[in-house]
């Protein structure tokens, strides 16, 4: 237990370290990643991106009675050309 | 169905995705070919003990970090993109995609989050081949998770390995190595990564030849063109032979594509491979379809036949021949497919309707049906085509496809004949002094990238309109969702990419001026 606690003393001390001393440019990307993280899921996730089958119905059946509506009922296009 | 659908929410679905995917594109293969590249310099260093290269490596390292951190996640945008605006296409093949996604998402996390932190702060901290195989794992890690995205793109190109369920309107998997080892995802994936190092070796050449040419750090600037050169070369004669593996089993399984970026019309014999071409508008139909012909080409007689099947005497299906159909050579004609199709979905609604009023015998009997490999291989596999509106709307944007299949391949000749000449005055000792291919070598750096885009635009557009092989169209996958939302997504995605493109050059151009520590 001592073994496994002091190996994950080490990781994490090895990590703070990592994030400590990083240099100017590393401080740059990682400030540009959590920008990004954050508009990716707080913002177009949340406001834009919701799915749009576990949004609309409820249920797998509903679900399915859509998907199976929407890759059925169209006009037979091809017969009125023909 | 066309009826129905909004055109231009399909329209302004696709070019969001695709937006987000040109986009996404840009950081990828960076990742994948400088890994690798780092993972060889610092082998050298391991091995020689010479600082220098620990120097080298740091610094690439260095510009491998930008990119991966700002390129990190951007893929993830696809993936609500699939949720929200594809979402009848992501119920149709939910089981199909979750296994390699979630595999990809596994990998990637523990890989590249473990192994990438040991890369960046454990020099100095921890044991020297400790961190060499961090790194080394960091470049197979990144690749593999490429992997598992391609298979899933491979598996729309052609989709094997699973069943149709009528009872969730899913495919369902029922052969995991069948969509693993797909020919298509095998060809695709060996295709991808060898461009990526491509791209890769560019970059540091082109980066390297820079720094030649402003006379600085010329050392390190020579050592890495030695491996970029050598990495280069051998990426891009593997990118030759993938290429040509990958056209012959386009030929074989997605033939209209095939004859699309060919520019074939009519099947032949003894078919030339076009070197170079120049369409141009003419009154050429093929069905309702207006199509354009050569102003000029520079073709190898017979060299497509060769390629294709073998011998100069094997036929090359073209457009045509999909169009009308060609018995003798097995090919079977659109109106057909759409008869098959149309029978496949009528089937489908009878199995709807006998559930709606719980005929039980109906729905046994027609479950056996859907059961059949015949009615799966002859009928369901055309599921797609009962949706077409007319037969020549399977033929695909020919134009495009011809000239960005063309382009790449001019290309991937140029980048051969740019890592042959770069290693040539390398080992001559003249290249510091050969400024004009210093200059050509900085400014080839967009190259690869350009061809590497061009690549997955002949992907996309050379298989129109369908999302699914011959199973979905781009039509039936999108959402009934508002135009409107999709174009404010379109806009916002145009502008947080190009603020990151904007701010991973800004910073890579300032540590490259500021260039490896001594």
């Amino acid at each position: 237990m001592n073994q496994c606690n002091y190996t994950i003393k080490k990781i994490l001390h090895f990590y703070y370290n990592g994030f400590r001393n990083m240099p100017g440019w590393g401080r740059k990307v990682w400030l540009i990643i959590l920008i990004k993280l954050f508009i990716m899921f707080a913002i177009l996730k949340i406001f834009f991106f919701q799915d749009f089958l576990y949004k609309t119905y409820q249920t797998d059946a509903q679900r399915t009675e859509h998907v199976l509506n929407q890759i059925t009922n169209y006009p037979d296009n091809y017969d009125r050309h023909h | 169905m066309t009826d129905t659908i909004d055109l231009s929410l399909v329209d302004w679905s696709r070019a969001q995705f695709a937006l987000t995917a040109v986009y996404h594109w840009l950081f990828v293969p960076l990742t994948l070919g400088l890994s690798f590249i780092l993972a060889i310099m610092e082998t050298i260093y391991v091995r020689t003990g010479r600082e220098e290269w620990k120097r080298i490596t740091r610094f690439w390292m260095t510009l491998f970090g930008i990119n991966f951190a700002i390129g990190v996640a951007t893929g993830i945008i696809l993936e609500f993109e699939f949720g929200t605006n594809w979402s009848n296409y992501s119920w149709f093949v939910g089981d199909i995609f979750g296994a390699p996604l979630a595999i990809e998402g596994i990998l990637a996390f523990f890989l590249e989050s473990t192994f990438v932190a040991v890369m960046f702060f454990g020099w100095n901290k921890v044991d020297k081949k400790f961190h060499l195989v961090s790194t080394w794992l960091v470049a197979a890690g990144a690749n593999l998770s490429a992997l598992w995205i391609l298979v899933a793109n491979a598996w729309m190109q052609h989709p094997v390995g699973m069943v149709f369920n009528p009872d969730t309107a899913r495919n369902e998997m029922v052969n995991f190595w069948s969509v693993l080892f797909n020919q298509v995802a095998v060809d695709k994936f060996l295709h991808t990564i060898s461009s990526s190092f491509l791209l890769a070796s560019m970059f540091v050449l082109g980066i390297s030849s820079w720094y030649l040419i402003r006379k600085r750090d010329e050392d390190i600037a020579k050592k890495s063109i030695l491996v970029a050169g050598v990495f280069g070369l051998l990426s891009s004669l593997m990118v030759a032979y993938t290429g040509d593996e990958s056209a012959r089993t386009v030929s074989k399984i997605q033939p209209v594509k095939f004859a699309s970026m060919e520019a074939l019309y009519e099947g032949k014999r003894d078919a030339g491979l076009i070197a170079f071409g120049v369409l141009k508008d003419t009154d050429k139909k093929i069905g309702d379809k207006e199509v354009r012909e050569f102003a000029f080409r520079i073709q190898i007689p017979g060299l497509l036949s060769v390629l294709t099947g073998g011998d100069r005497d094997s036929y090359v299906q073209g457009l045509r021949d999909h169009l009308s159909g060609n018995e003798k050579q097995g090919v079977i004609s659109t109106p057909e497919k759409i008869e098959r199709g149309k029978y496949a979905r009528d089937v489908l609604l009878s199995y709807k309707s006998a559930k709606q009023v719980n005929d039980t015998a109906q729905l046994t009997a027609i479950k056996g049906v859907f059961n059949t490999s015949d009615f799966r291989d002859k009928y369901f596999r055309f599921f797609g085509y009962a949706s077409i509106d007319k037969p020549e709307d399977v033929i695909p944007d020919v134009t495009t496809s011809f000239y960005s299949f063309h382009m790449m391949v001019i290309l991937g000749f140029a980048f051969i004949m740019i890592f042959t000449t770069a290693l040539v005055l390398l080992f001559r000792g003249t290249l510091s002094d050969n400024k004009w291919f210093l200059w050509m070598a900085f400014i080839s750096i967009p190259l690869p990238y350009i061809a590497s885009e061009l690549g997955w635009v002949l992907t996309e557009i050379g298989r129109q309109p369908w999302i699914i092989q011959d199973m979905m169209t781009v039509s039936q996958a999108v959402s009934q969702i508002s135009t409107g939302s999709v174009i404010t997504t379109f806009i916002l995605f145009a502008v947080l990419f190009t603020g990151l493109l904007i701010s991973e050059v800004s910073i890579m151009v300032k540590q490259i001026k500021t260039g490896p520590k001594h």
